[in-house]
């Protein structure tokens, strides 16, 4: 092995790769600012120019740049306007966001930058020690594993449900379960709930109901009260990007973990950095205590680390299945693996003991691509966070230029920007209501996976005695019952000691 | 009724629409005897749907304890409304212009056109904002990136 990690090295540092890594990182960051854009669509838009590069490591640099600096593009969005273009930074709007209104966009960026890279480098040893034991774990895993993981991962609505909004969490959620049920399903055969409207039949899009739920209500609420565009967004605090060691102590065990549990759940095929993010966000706020735990969702360091750490360990993971296996365990690596092919590299179980220097060289590459971006990206961040500082009266129409142009981009539909409108108007009366959109979104992002893999488990076994009957899966639905019944149990316990207290 | 429990009881119509249209729903012939049918999970939420809507009709509304954080519906009347349906109205105005008008003109009236009505009046300025807003993302999206964005009317 250690000599294939040399050879590895060999092909990857030299300058022109050490140039077009660079180059990749900036054309990433910035355009996976733009929402709609994410790093699937980058990459295939970059494939063209990587092929034309002739050498395959060369061209792994170069797409890996781009792919590290779109999720980080895609978190800037995410954090300042509350517009996340993939379904993979949503969690990292929960907190990201509420922390740049407070005046710390700075810090957020910093934070979900240095997670983004911890998460990356944990991942990245894993997949060094690991990646030839982990491709046959990969595969113990079945739709009903899966199935029980979307359940955990769905445990992350509980953030939401704040004193008393229990019942409105999950009724959104059901609305977003609902919403996933319209259109064409991998499983069935004919459309759902479309009523007959073709616009419909490929079902609702995810980024205009992202943009509709999250960036639109917000830029809404910034010109309703013009005192909101202004309080907490000094130029100084905004630049600040140093972390305490009080926060670095807090974020340093989230990273820990969330790396472990983000890549091995990137292992699984199709599960991916999306449920990482869910599951990391749920699993953190559910394992918090007290005073840590009531700031999820409102700003809390720990609530932006948890997901971007999971995230880019979950997507470093999802390269054991692709190179070992030459399974693509998600959209990005499936656009990887073309590229990879069109450069005559054909991922699988022999591509390690027939061409090791292209297969270490391929992780080195990623891994280098990950590095780059936090040198290149932490002297930027400032200037990014000044982002907000930019007038009211021309910040605002540039938010919802974005948030349009992320919904139209993807479909070319015009249509889209109406209904984007349409269900914004929606969300804004939610928000009025005080119903949390959070949960409709991961019901409505989940929901369709859930009914997958039950359908499938279902169809295998013709009942539901998978649900105890297969161990793993067993465990994981008796974590996520544990999830939701601790905290339970622990608030009601200190309310109890409150009360005791009083008399 | 608190607008809270107006949305719980229109969710309630909602779910019982949506129940009965999976309950309706057309199975293909060689899909009647699969163990989960594509109506199954859409009878079971539309299920919880009614419950969690009727939870949330009996209980007590959250509505009034306020915060002081976010929106809050009892503010409503110092809100700017009249900005915000305005700008709104530009949206469906931009996304209706964007097929015949072409990109370039309907973003430049849309960044203009939605900071005037924020009150900007520096006109030299805003024209200089939008049109630097447009053509470089323009140039970005369809020369660069290779996405088609119709530029203008012809």
């Amino acid at each position: 092995m250690f000599e294939g990690v040399m050879l590895g090295l060999e092909t990857a540092f030299t300058l022109q790769n050490l140039m077009l890594v660079i180059f990749g990182c900036l054309i990433g960051t910035f355009i996976g600012m733009l929402p709609g854009l994410g790093p699937m669509s980058i990459i295939a838009i970059m494939i063209p120019v990587a092929i034309t590069l002739g050498d395959p490591s060369s061209a792994i640099i170069l797409l890996a740049g781009v792919y590290y600096g779109a999720i980080f593009g895609g978190s800037t969005s995410s954090i300042l306007i509350n517009a996340p273009g993939v379904a993979g930074t949503v969690a990292t709007s929960f907190d990201g966001y509420p922390m740049a209104r407070k005046g710390q966009a700075g810090k957020a960026l910093t934070i979900a930058a240095v997670s983004s890279f911890s998460g990356g480098t944990i991942g990245a040893i894993l997949l060094f020690m690991f990646a030839p034991a982990l491709s046959s774990v990969a595969l113990l895993f079945h739709s009903a594993e899966y199935f029980a993981l979307m359940v955990l991962g769905l445990t992350a609505i509980a953030a939401f449900a704040g004193k008393g909004q229990v019942g409105k969490a999950l009724l959104m959620t059901i609305a977003g379960v609902m919403l996933a049920t319209v259109g064409e399903s991998a499983l069935f055969n004919a459309p759902r709930f479309t009523g007959g409207i073709q616009d419909l039949q490929s079902g609702m899009s995810f980024i205009t109901l992202a943009m509709a739920l999250f960036a639109l209500p917000e830029a809404l609420y910034l010109i309703f009260d013009p005192k909101k565009s202004e309080t907490g967004n000094s130029a100084e605090s905004i630049k600040n990007l140093r972390i305490t060691k009080d926060e670095a102590k807090k974020i340093a065990p989230v990273i820990a973990r969330q790396s472990i549990q983000g890549f091995l759940i990137g292992v699984m095929p199709g599960a991916g950095a999306t449920l990482a993010s869910f599951l990391g966000y749920g699993v953190e706020r559910n394992i918090a205590k007290g005073e840590d735990q009531a700031e999820f969702g409102k700003g809390s360091i720990k609530g932006l680390a948890a997901p971007e750490t999971a995230n880019n360990a979950a997507c470093t993971g999802s390269f054991v299945p692709l190179l070992t296996l030459g399974i693509p365990g998600s959209g990005t690596t499936a656009i990887l693996l073309g590229a990879l092919i069109a450069l005559n590299v054909t991922p699988g179980p022999r591509l390690m003991i027939d061409n090791p220097a292209i297969f270490w060289s391929v992780i080195i590459s990623m891994y280098f691509g990950n590095v780059i971006l936090l040198i290149l990206n932490l002297p930027l961040i400032p200037y990014i966070a000044k982002l907000l500082t930019i007038p009211r009266n021309y910040l605002i129409p540039f938010v919802l230029f974005f948030t349009m142009i992320g919904a139209y981009i993807g479909q070319n539909n015009a249509t889209e920007l109406i209904i984007l409108v349409a269900l914004g108007i929606l969300a804004t009366i939610f928000k009025f209501a005080k119903y949390p959109l959070a949960p409709l979104l991961i019901g409505f992002i989940l929901g369709g996976m859930l009914e997958n893999n039950f359908a499938r488990s279902v169809n295998i076994t013709d009942d539901i005695s998978f649900m105890w009957e297969r161990p793993m899966t067993l465990g994981l639905l008796i974590v996520a019952v544990l999830m939701v019944i601790i905290p339970m149990y622990r608030q009601s316990k200190a309310r109890k000691a409150a009360a005791k207290k009083e008399a | 009724m608190n607008l809270d429990k107006v949305i719980a009881l229109i969710f309630m119509v909602i779910s019982i629409v949506y129940g009965y249209t999976a309950y309706n729903f057309q199975l293909l012939p060689f899909e009647r005897n699969m163990p989960f049918l594509p109506n199954t999970m859409p009878m079971a939420i539309s299920v919880l749907g009614v419950l969690i809507s009727l939870v949330i009709l009996i209980s007590k509304s959250d509505m009034d304890d306020d915060e002081g954080e976010g929106m809050s519906i009892k503010r409503l009347k110092y809100y700017k409304t009249g900005q915000a349906g305005a700008i709104l109205a530009t949206m469906v105005i931009y996304a209706l212009m964007l097929r015949g008008v072409g990109f370039i003109p309907s973003t430049i009236f849309f960044l203009f056109g939605s900071s005037w009505i924020l009150g900007e009046r520096k006109i030299f300025k805003m024209a200089i904002v939008s049109v630097l807003g447009t053509v470089p993302i323009w140039y970005l999206v369809q020369e660069v990136l290779g996405i088609y964005l119709k530029p203008l009317p012809w």
